[in-house]
């Protein structure tokens, strides 16, 4: 069963929760069975930027560690290419492995998929 | 008859998403459907089973006379009308974090294992997201 979950709201409770939900959730999806892709769009988008640093807590999220650990595991991430650009972040600092989509492209990467849920 | 599965996310008395969720799993089970609820995050409060009415001090009403609604009587209600076709699970990891572990009849502890075997063989599955 193919599922794209799109993720738009970004650092939701993730002091609190030391994760993103979202990405925990479908990560836990994954590991019992569904073919999970992930979409960032709007400001999730910046769940991609490599680097990510928030040690000044003493039990940090690592978002971008989350999403190469999903990539591990076979699940695609895309970015929405417009809306990376549109928040100033140069690509080149994005992580390897995470794919840019158009917005015109989006209906295509749709059709890929049995399921899709805008989180 | 088909089944469906929702996954709601909301807390009670926040937003109006999860009225709308309860009328939509209400519609499915009179027509028929089968319906499974995967509660995730806030959700699992809606089954709280010490919810309780209050009175309205700014109106000045009783509490009888407001007869405010709690989420845990409209899901008992669900239960009721379901006749079995009503499978509701709480996160279990979310319920520790909220100390929500005291609900009413009907629901059952889980975990996103449950809602991707669900998403496997519903005909349809419905997310309702917080933000």
């Amino acid at each position: 069963m193919k599922v794209l979950s799109i993720v738009e709201t970004a650092y939701r409770a993730t002091v609190e929760e030391q994760d993103d939900t979202i990405l925990w959730l479908n990560h836990m999806l994954k590991n019992n069975g569904l073919d999970v892709g992930i979409l960032l769009r709007g400001t999730a988008g910046n769940y991609a930027v490599k680097g990510q640093d928030a040690s000044g807590l003493s039990h940090p999220p690592q978002i971008d560690e989350d999403l190469r650990a999903l990539m591990a595991k076979g699940a695609p991430v895309y970015y929405v290419r417009e809306d990376v650009a549109e928040r100033g972040i140069q690509e080149a600092n994005l992580l390897e492995g995470v794919q840019p989509i158009s917005r015109r492209d989006l209906p295509s990467l749709f059709e890929e998929y049995r399921l899709v849920w805008h989180w | 008859m088909g089944t469906l599965t929702i996954a709601l996310m909301d807390p009670p008395y926040e937003t109006e998403t999860t009225t709308t969720a309860l009328r939509i799993v209400d519609s499915a089970l009179r027509k028929g459907h089968s319906v499974n609820v995967f509660a995730y995050e806030g959700a699992v409060n809606l089954t709280m089973a010490e919810q309780a009415p209050h009175a309205n001090p700014v109106k000045g009403t009783s509490v009888e006379e407001e007869a405010h609604p709690t989420t845990k009587d409209w899901v008992a209600a669900l239960f009721r009308s379901a006749q079995g076709r009503l499978s509701w699970v709480n996160c279990g990891l979310c319920v520790d974090e909220r100390g929500a572990g005291k609900w009413i009849e009907g629901p059952v502890r889980g975990s996103p294992k449950e809602f991707a075997e669900w998403v496997k063989s519903s005909d349809a599955t419905l997310v309702i997201p917080t933000n």
